[in-house]
C-alpha cells in the first residue's frame, strides 16, 4: 500500500485517532507520518534523548556537585600509576582505563558515583578471595548500627561492649587488607 | 560442538521459543560485567595485553560446565555480515564489532549463553531466555559467573564492588532486561505514561527496532538503571515486579481495544498478515510494523494457528544482515526485499502452520 499522503512511499505507518467520538485513518509513510507529527504516539521518556556523550554528562554532574561543595576534592590531577589515565581524560571519555583508577580517583570518583547510583556501598555478590573481608565489613556495619541504637536508649552497658567489639573488628580488618 | 554455519544462518536461538507470559514477554537477559584485575580495560589496553585477556577467558572457559557446547568465535575473522546477525540474534552488541581486532564471543550451542570478550570490559558473561524467565536466568548467570571467578582474578573494591569500565555498571556488574512488546498500550496511547512510571522507579524502557523517537514494531527493553547499592536478587525482584504490572497493563489495552475498535481491529491484522503472506516486495521496517499487528492479531484470537515461536523467528528473519547472510552475500534494496517477502512468506506458510481464516 502506498502512503495516503504524498502517494509515492510505501505505507509503513497506520494511525488512527479518535477525536470527539468520530474515528479516523491513516497509512503514511515514514516520512509524512513525521511531517504530520504522528510519531509522537511512541515517544517515551527515554526514548527522545538526541546523541549525548556520556562524558558530557559525567562533567555536567560533576560541576553541579563541585558547584554545591565548593573547589574539587584533591587528587584530581593524578595519573592512575596503573594505566596513565588522568581525571580530565575520564572527563571527556566517561571511562575509566583500569581497575587501579578506581583507587588512584576514588574521592573525586565518590559523589559522581552517589549521583549516578545513590549511594556508595557495594552489596552484591563478592567474589570467593573477597569473602572473609566483605564478611567483616558487614558485621562491622551492623555492629554500629547495634551501637547507635544502644546510646539513643541509653543502655551503655551495651554500648561499651558494642564498641570494644567494633575496635577489634576494625583492628583485623585492617589486618586483612 | 556448535557449527558456526547454523549460527549465522538458522534463525533458531532458544530464546525464540515461546516462553513464560510469552504473549507479552519475548526474552529476558541477565548480563554481567567483569574484568580482570591486573590488566588494563580493552579501551586503554595494547594489542599483546588484548591478546592476554582473550587467552586467560579461553582457558577458564574450560573450567564451564558443558565447556564443549562452547564455539569461540573470533570477531575479526568474521565478515561484516556475519558481525551484523550476531548484533540481530542479540549475541553481540554493536559496540564489540566497531573494533574487532582481538574481540571475541563464546557462545553456547542454544545461543542461551553468551561471552563477549573485550568489549567495554573484559569479560560480559549474557544469558538469554524465552519469556520471563528472570530467576532461572539469573540461577544461571550467577553459576557461570561462579565458575569462571574460580579460574581469574576479578577487580573487585570493598565499597565499589565489580569494577567496569563505565561507573554506571560498578557494584553487582549486572544488567537485567526483558524484552517486550506492547502494542496496545502503544495503539491506546498509554506507553509514555506507563514508561514515565518504570523510570521513577529506577528502570531504564527503549524501543528495540528503530532509531530516535521511533520504536519500531512496538517492541520495548525494560531494564535496571542502578547497579550498585542493591543485592542482585534484589535488582531482579524489582524488574519481575514491575514488568508484572506492565505485562498486566498490556493485556487489559488488548482487551478493551478489542472491545472498543469493533471490526477495526481484526480487518487491521488480517491486512496485515496478508501482506506478510502475499507480497512480492517487503522492506525491512513495514515488516517489523506488520509483524506487530499479527502478533497482536494471534495473542487476541483474531489468527488463530499460528504459534509465537515462529513470530519471534522472524524478529531475527526479517533483519538486513540476515537475510544477506542467507542469500550469500551482500543484496541491494530490490532483491534484499525481495528475499525478505519471500523468507517471511517460508515462515508463515510451512506445513502445519497453515492458517484458517474464517
Amino acid at each position: 500500500m502506498l502512503c495516503e499522503s504524498c502517494k509515492k512511499n510505501p505505507a509503513t505507518v497506520y494511525v488512527q485517532r479518535t477525536v470527539n467520538g468520530v474515528t479516523t485513518e491513516a497509512h503514511l509513510c515514514e516520512q509524512c507520518a513525521k511531517e504530520r507529527g504522528e510519531w509522537n504516539i511512541v515517544v517515551g521518556p527515554t526514548l527522545n534523548f538526541p546523541d549525548f556523550s556520556l562524558g558530557n554528562l559525567f562533567a555536567s554532574l560533576l560541576e553541579q556537585h563541585t558547584g554545591l561543595a565548593g573547589a574539587p576534592v584533591g587528587s584530581t590531577e593524578d595519573r592512575c600509576p596503573g594505566c596513565g589515565l588522568t581525571y580530565s581524560d575520564f572527563r571527556e571519555q566517561g571511562r575509566l582505563g583500569c581497575a587501579r583508577c578506581y583507587t588512584t580517583f576514588r574521592e573525586p570518583l565518590k559523589p559522581l558515583i552517589r549521583r549516578l547510583q545513590g549511594s556508595v556501598q557495594h552489596v552484591g555478590k563478592v567474589p570467593r578471595r573477597h569473602k572473609g573481608r566483605a564478611k567483616l565489613r558487614y558485621n562491622l556495619e551492623s555492629l554500629r548500627r547495634q551501637l547507635k541504637e544502644a546510646v539513643a536508649k541509653e543502655a551503655f552497658e551495651t554500648a561499651a561492649k558494642f564498641r570494644d567489639q567494633i575496635k577489634e573488628m576494625e583492628e583485623r580488618l585492617e589486618e586483612a587488607q | 560442538m556448535v557449527d558456526p554455519e547454523r549460527v549465522f544462518t538458522q534463525a533458531d536461538s532458544s530464546w525464540l521459543q515461546e516462553g513464560p507470559d510469552g504473549d507479552v514477554v519475548i526474552s529476558t537477559r541477565i548480563r554481567l560485567a567483569r574484568n580482570l584485575a591486573d590488566l588494563p580495560f580493552p579501551s586503554r589496553a595494547s594489542r599483546e595485553e588484548l591478546e592476554e585477556i582473550l587467552l586467560r577467558l579461553q582457558q577458564a572457559k574450560e573450567h564451564l560446565p558443558e565447556a564443549k557446547r562452547y564455539l569461540l568465535l573470533e570477531i575479526g575473522r568474521l565478515s561484516p555480515l556475519e558481525q551484523q546477525v550476531l548484533i540481530e540474534k542479540h549475541l553481540v552488541s554493536p559496540e564489540h564489532v566497531k573494533d574487532p581486532q582481538e574481540r571475541a564471543l563464546l557462545l553456547r550451542d542454544d545461543e542461551a549463553v553468551s561471552i563477549m570478550i573485550n568489549e567495554e570490559d573484559h569479560e560480559r558473561l549474557q544469558v538469554l531466555l524465552p519469556g520471563l524467565n528472570l530467576e532461572q536466568a539469573w540461577k544461571l548467570a550467577t553459576r557461570l559467573d561462579d565458575s569462571l571467578e574460580r579460574q581469574l582474578e576479578y577487580a573487585f573494591d570493598d565499597e565499589f564492588g565489580f569494577l567496569t569500565c563505565c561507573p554506571t555498571n560498578i557494584g553487582s556488574g549486572l544488567r537485567a532486561s526483558v524484552m517486550l512488546h506492547l502494542p496496545a498500550l502503544v495503539l491506546s496511547k498509554q506507553a509514555s505514561r506507563v514508561f514515565g512510571t518504570l523510570s521513577q522507579f529506577g528502570l531504564v524502557i527503549r524501543g528495540l527496532y528503530g532509531e530516535g523517537t521511533q520504536a519500531l514494531g512496538n517492541f520495548f527493553q525494560i531494564s535496571n538503571q542502578q547497579t550498585l547499592n542493591r543485592s542482585e536478587e534484589d535488582l531482579i525482584h524489582n524488574l519481575q515486579a514491575l514488568t508484572s504490572q506492565v505485562i498486566e497493563q498490556e493485556r487489559s489495552a488488548r482487551r478493551r481495544l478489542y472491545q472498543e475498535l469493533g471490526d477495526r481491529l481484526p480487518d487491521m491484522v488480517g491486512r496485515a498478515y496478508g501482506i506478510l503472506t502475499h507480497a512480492r516486495l517487503l522492506a525491512g521496517d513495514e515488516a517489523m510494523q506488520l509483524l506487530s499487528h499479527v502478533r497482536l492479531g494471534v495473542n487476541l484470537n483474531l489468527l488463530p494457528s499460528i504459534d509465537l515461536a515462529r513470530l519471534n523467528r522472524l524478529l531475527v528473519v526479517t533483519r538486513p544482515g540476515f537475510i544477506q547472510r542467507v542469500a550469500g552475500g551482500p543484496l541491494q534494496s530490490p532483491e534484499r526485499d525481495r528475499k525478505r517477502a519471500s523468507l517471511v512468506k517460508e515462515q508463515l506458510l510451512t506445513k502445519n502452520n497453515h492458517l484458517e481464516v474464517d
